[in-house]
């Protein structure tokens, strides 16, 4: 191929090979930044664990290194008020562990009722503000251990769940008792995402939720309780995964039969009706022998019964631990 | 489309920028409440994620016609292969602690991990194999069957994620469905190249 010379083109019109070099450098310096920050979006989008949710005003306090061993347990130190209140599974609200903290906002917790009902002598609606001031709200810390293998040391508010059971007086033929989560899609914006059947149901022995161990907490570190940790109500069971500890609880059954509970229902090879902290029963897929402890770097022992063997392990006497997971 | 130093140079520093800014964030403690869960999981999202990336290279350059594509396909690859190793050093290290007795109960035991660990380790020849020298030694034909082996392991990096989540499979079924994809349009794509020569077959019996 031939190329003729253009002879209308001066030589001072030739951009100069300096400016050239300069400017393909300079569109080649952009595209690299551009594409860096498209991908670093992109990134950021899809990756990013998104758990930046301010603290409530006045609310600060309970988070310092001053607090963890306050409210710590003897060698252990409570978890972070931050770490409580911005790593939780609440699927009603995504099933990652950042969502519930920024999604679980928009859960309307007053007015909020607690039914009781079933097989008691006394069924009575309670408004949640007469719950409050009907049982003396007391700090208990207990370790909190996720199925997942994870685990954190919570400061509660609360007050055991006996007290509300005795005052509604269960009849002689009641064995059980079944939880039940908000469930009003329009009211309260509960749930929002499909990741499991709603409501959240989930049930204990009658024995169990009469432990004086058993709790229904209202707040944390002296705190409410944030929307992401089940406000204004949930159930805290120490001794078992933490699934069992129900949250925003509306309803409490007295039942005769043992209750269905919800991820037994979703998987009932992997999730028990008891569900016992156990190190020696493994998850089908993965070892329950140890857990990481939030805030902390290596990984812990699993306790039987999550630390709780000489106050409930009684109740299991004689039962197949391996069987009744 | 003659640039191609450029356009690696590109693929290489957009490939490190999620690592960069985990690295970011984990300084800036902005990675949660568990952060070597948070580290463990981005990467194996970004192993999928470029395994996807990889097995993508070939149908786009024969869609598009963009030969060039198939240049930047073993850099892709080896940062498939950087944050599988990645992915299962924080395993290894942070989550058994070096303990390989318990990595190997592991293994046998739990399904999730037995399949991840297949996903890694078919990684390993197809890392080791990727350098043009031993593409020669190798012989093309030779080494293109023994690459094949990358459907294997992004299968098995996808079930691997599936097998992990306790219900809400929305993310692990997009990876299956990417990787189904691309399998699929390579079965495809053989299976018409057969149709294509079997006229032949049939007028020669006809004939």
């Amino acid at each position: 191929m031939v190329i003729k010379k253009a002879p209308d083109i001066k030589s001072s019109e030739i951009t100069d090979q300096r400016v050239y070099l300069n400017r393909r450098n300079f569109m080649r310096g952009a595209v690299l930044a551009a594409s860096a920050a498209a991908t670093g979006y992109a990134y950021r989008r899809l990756l990013a664990p998104d758990p930046v949710v301010a603290t409530p005003e006045g609310k600060a306090a309970p988070g310092t290194q001053a607090a963890v061993k306050q409210w710590g347990l003897p060698g252990e130190e409570a978890t972070t008020y931050q770490d409580i209140t911005h790593y939780n599974n609440f699927y009603e609200f995504g099933t990652d562990k950042y969502s519930p903290a920024r999604r679980a906002q928009e859960l309307v917790t007053r007015p909020w009722t607690v039914a009781v009902e079933g097989l008691v002598n006394r069924p009575k609606v309670y408004d949640f503000d007469e719950l409050q001031r009907l049982f003396a709200q007391e700090d208990r810390t207990y370790r909190f251990r996720c199925v997942e293998g994870w685990s954190m040391v919570i400061p509660w508010l609360g007050f055991p769940l006996a007290e509300l059971l005795k005052l509604a007086e269960p009849q002689g033929n009641a064995a059980f008792v079944a939880f039940e989560t908000a469930n009003d899609r329009r009211g309260r914006k509960i749930p929002q995402t499909d990741a499991l059947d709603w409501p959240y149901v989930e049930g204990l022995r009658l024995d169990e939720a009469m432990h004086p161990l058993t709790l229904l907490a209202t707040g944390i570190y002296g705190e409410p309780l944030l929307p992401q940790n089940g406000a204004p109500i949930r159930l805290v069971v120490p001794w078992k995964y933490g699934f069992k500890s129900i949250k925003s609880v509306v309803r409490i059954r007295l039942v005769a039969q043992m209750p269905p509970t919800t991820w037994n229902l979703q998987a009932s090879d992997e999730y028990g009706f008891f569900s016992n902290v156990n190190p020696e029963v493994p998850h089908p897929r993965w070892s329950q022998a140890t857990e990481r402890r939030i805030g902390e770097f290596s990984r812990r022992q699993t306790l039987p019964f999550n630390g709780y063997a000489e106050q409930v392990a009684q109740m299991y006497a004689g039962m197949d631990l391996k069987y009744y997971f | 489309m003659k640039d191609i130093k450029f356009y690696k140079l590109v693929l290489f520093v957009n490939s490190l920028v999620p690592l960069a800014l985990l690295g970011w964030d984990w300084w800036g403690g902005r990675v949660g409440a568990s952060p070597l869960d948070f580290v463990t999981r981005t990467t194996g999202t970004l192993t999928l994620v470029f395994l996807v990336l990889t097995l993508a290279v070939s149908p786009v350059r024969k869609l598009t016609g963009h030969q060039w594509l198939v240049r930047l396909r073993r850099m892709l690859g080896l940062y498939a292969f950087f944050y599988g190793a990645l992915h299962l050093l924080t395993y290894v290290w942070f989550d058994k602690a070096f303990d390989f007795s318990a990595i190997a109960q592991d293994v046998y035991r739990r399904w999730f991990i037995t399949v991840g660990m297949l996903a890694f380790f078919l990684m390993v020849p197809l890392a080791l194999t990727s350098t043009d020298k031993m593409i020669k030694r190798l012989g093309g034909k030779r080494w293109q069957k023994l690459h094949r082996l990358t459907y294997v392991s992004a299968a098995a990096g996808a079930l691997h994620y599936y097998l992990l989540v306790k219900s809400d499979a929305r993310k692990p079924l997009v990876f299956a469905a990417a990787v189904a994809l691309l399998l699929g349009y390579r079965l495809f794509a053989s299976y018409s190249k057969r149709l294509k020569a079997k006229p032949v077959s049939i007028s020669q019996k006809a004939g």
